[in-house]
């Protein structure tokens, strides 16, 4: 098998001691991320970006997919002790997760969350890497065209599929894309939309963007609706984890469910809460005592932790082979690789085979010591957790402002950085969406690109956005996508259904983060 | 709640707006070779006007039925966050001026009395060691150059 070799190549570009050591920091300092409200994994990964400048790919794409699997762990712990889901996707654990709790099976809940997340990321990660060479392979076939009928895949479905409202949703894609367009334009090398300012000649970085809305939005969010800690004691001990791991086979059908459920939700763009509130949802529907669910059933805590580990990994198979990536974090992620000078897309796995198998390798390798990891460290991260808010608030703050000049050594992205703040939180209770706005704003330069490529290959004639059979499939997909909320729309009107508006159909909250 | 709905999907508008008319100075058409660089700028435009008319109609639709709306803000909550926002302005303004550190280390001691109201030993010592980690690891351990300030150039330091 060629992915095996390959794979064991990965394996020796991780398990040099560097690599390695960056790896079991990664998961440290993303549980931590994971734990602390008002920091999120997408936000971190992006604070951390300026670091990486000196180092290697490989490392740097080891440290920070480590920190990925680290913030989906951490996530665990305040949702199951606080009540408090660190993060979108660990909502519905918090259903089950905190009544166990709180009726003292804090330890049960803790260790079935983690080995569920154990088993999602297999899994994934299996899927990953015996279909990622095929995908990735099937996409060489692919020019601009192509790429431009799956960027409108991506954000079709992210209107059709993300948020409460499809206009909303649109309007926040379109202005991701708008942003990646002010500044330089890469293919005639004029300038637009500077109004004549030096501050927007270099554009956007996507990288203050997020750290404005995800970090400093948030942290307005958590200010406002106040944070009440009342933590649950861990209580977790080796007899307690030992009889939880030997209790997880029971629960394999919901294991099995979850976890192909994450996979197939999170190639799709925003895929990670849907995946877990989808499996939450099957599982309740498929389980023999329905009515215990939300009481505290270890069930409860499966199956969304599951899916989202699950989607969390496979989000990165699009990444490396498409260079589309499938959530926000795996969006900062893919501009990391765009500044250390990689190329992402197909030719990624011919020219940087190594870069790639060896992320391949680590996220095995890294998924495995996480669980560990947070297993031993379970009180180390409670204690962070009882750290007061206005002690924390400000260091994050401060983290922020930090991470945003590093990028380009420039004080005004600071300021952007509480400018996209307001944003984020005004947008947040108004139920914009904000991953699809920085998917948009990571693909925007690659997006026109690939328009102005194929309109220049025809001489004009949008006729070649379907004249392949592949970029002719695609549009069409993504033209039903761009009509579904339409027809939606319409269906409801013709009926004159009594008021129940579409969005009631999915209890999912739209915050995709 | 609609009167935030309904200026946020007026400035979105606005910016559709302005998008467009920015674009057309660029050239919308065919160039020398290849669709003019305001083309693709232009479109998008096109589609944030489409997209923030269409909130402002579901918005007005909601309005008729008369659906009960929560408040944009809780009455009292926008002090919270001013209460955020405000430092952090000023711990930014400060930063041209004294240096992130200096800065910094204010912002910490004046968030932790004002609002935590922490003793003074804490406050101290947190807003010395924060920075100072700051500092360290990032100036010291990755080379990352941090706003310095330009106060200390002036005074000759």
């Amino acid at each position: 098998m060629e992915a095996i070799h390959s794979l064991l190549v990965g394996f020796e570009i991780f398990l040099t001691p560097h690599n390695f050591l960056m790896a079991v920091g990664g998961i440290l300092l993303g549980a931590v991320v994971g734990v602390l409200p008002g920091l999120g994994v997408a936000n971190g990964v992006a604070i951390l970006i300026p670091f990486t400048f000196g180092m290697s790919p490989n490392s740097a794409i080891i440290l920070l997919a480590a920190i990925y699997w680290g913030g989906l762990f951490g996530g665990v712990i305040t949702s199951i002790l606080f009540n408090i889901p660190g993060e979108p996707w660990s909502v519905a654990t918090t259903f089950d997760g905190y009544p166990m709790a709180k009726k003292g099976q804090a330890g049960r809940a803790l260790t079935a969350a983690f080995c569920s997340h154990f088993v999602g990321a297999v899994v994934a990660t299996a899927m990953l890497t015996f279909f990622a060479p095929i995908v990735a392979e099937f996409s060489l076939l692919f020019g601009p065209p192509e790429m431009f009928a799956v960027m409108m895949l991506t954000f079709s479905a992210m209107v059709g599929l993300v948020g409460k409202s499809p206009a909303k949703t649109a309007a926040s894609i379109l202005l991701g894309l708008i942003m990646a367009a002010v500044g330089l334009d890469i293919v005639t090398g004029g300038l637009r939309f500077t109004f004549g300012t030096t501050e927007l000649m270099g554009g956007f970085s996507f990288l203050v963007v997020v750290i404005g809305l995800f970090g400093i939005g948030e942290i307005f969010l958590t200010v406002e609706e106040g944070l009440k800690m009342d933590g649950v004691a861990s209580g977790m001990s080796v007899r307690t984890v030992l009889a939880t791991l030997r209790e997880m086979p029971r629960y394999w059908r919901t294991l099995i469910r979850g976890a192909f459920i994450g996979c197939w939700m999170g190639i799709k763009p925003g895929g990670a809460t849907a995946a877990s509130f989808m499996s939450y949802g099957f599982a309740k529907q498929f389980s023999k005592h329905p009515e215990a669910f939300g009481t505290g059933t270890v069930e409860g805590v499966v199956a969304p932790e599951v899916a989202a580990h699950a989607a969390g990994v496979s989000a990165m198979l699009p990444m490396i082979t498409l260079g589309i990536p499938g959530s926000p974090t795996a969006a900062v992620m893919l501009g990391g690789l765009m500044i250390w000078g990689l190329q992402p897309g197909p030719m990624l796995f011919k020219e940087h085979a190594d870069f790639v198998w060896g992320l391949i390798a680590s996220i095995w390798a890294s998924n495995a010591l996480g669980v560990l990891i947070v297993l031993a460290l379970v009180p180390l991260f409670v204690t962070i957790l009882r750290i007061p808010f206005s002690i924390l608030m400000p260091s994050i703050v401060f983290l922020c402002a930090i991470g945003a000049y590093a990028v380009n050594n420039r004080i005004v992205d600071i300021w952007y950085v509480i400018v996209f703040g307001v944003i984020g939180y005004v947008f947040k209770k108004l139920d914009y969406p904000l991953a699809p706005l920085v998917l948009a704003l990571v693909l925007g330069d690659l997006a026109e690109t690939a328009m102005r490529q194929s309109l220049i290959m025809s001489q004009g004639s949008v006729a070649i956005f379907f004249a392949s059979p592949i970029a002719a499939t695609v549009n069409g997909l993504a033209v039903l996508f761009f009509l579904w909320p339409a027809a939606k729309a319409l269906r409801a009107w013709l009926r004159r259904a009594p008021a129940k508006p579409a969005a009631a159909l999915q209890d999912v909250p739209a915050s995709e983060r | 709640m609609r009167t935030a709905e309904i200026l946020c999907a007026t400035l979105i508008l606005a910016v559709g707006v302005l998008v467009c008319y920015e674009s057309a100075h660029y050239g919308i058409g065919w160039g020398d070779g290849g669709p003019e660089a305001g083309l693709y700028p232009f479109l998008l435009g096109i589609g944030i006007v489409g997209a923030s008319v269409a909130t402002l109609g579901q918005t007005f639709g909601r309005w008729r039925r008369r659906k009960p709306l929560q408040p944009f803000l809780a009455p009292g909550a926008w002090k919270k966050v001013a209460s955020v926002a405000v430092p952090a302005s000023l711990m930014i303004l400060l930063t041209q001026f004294i240096g992130i550190y200096l800065a910094a280390a204010l912002y910490l001691a004046v968030y932790m009395r004002w609002i935590g109201r922490h003793r003074w030993v804490t406050i101290a010592a947190l807003s010395i060691v924060i920075p100072l980690a700051g500092y360290v690891v990032f100036w010291r351990w990755f080379l990352i150059p941090l706003p310095e300030g330009s106060v200390w150039a002036r005074l000759g330091l």
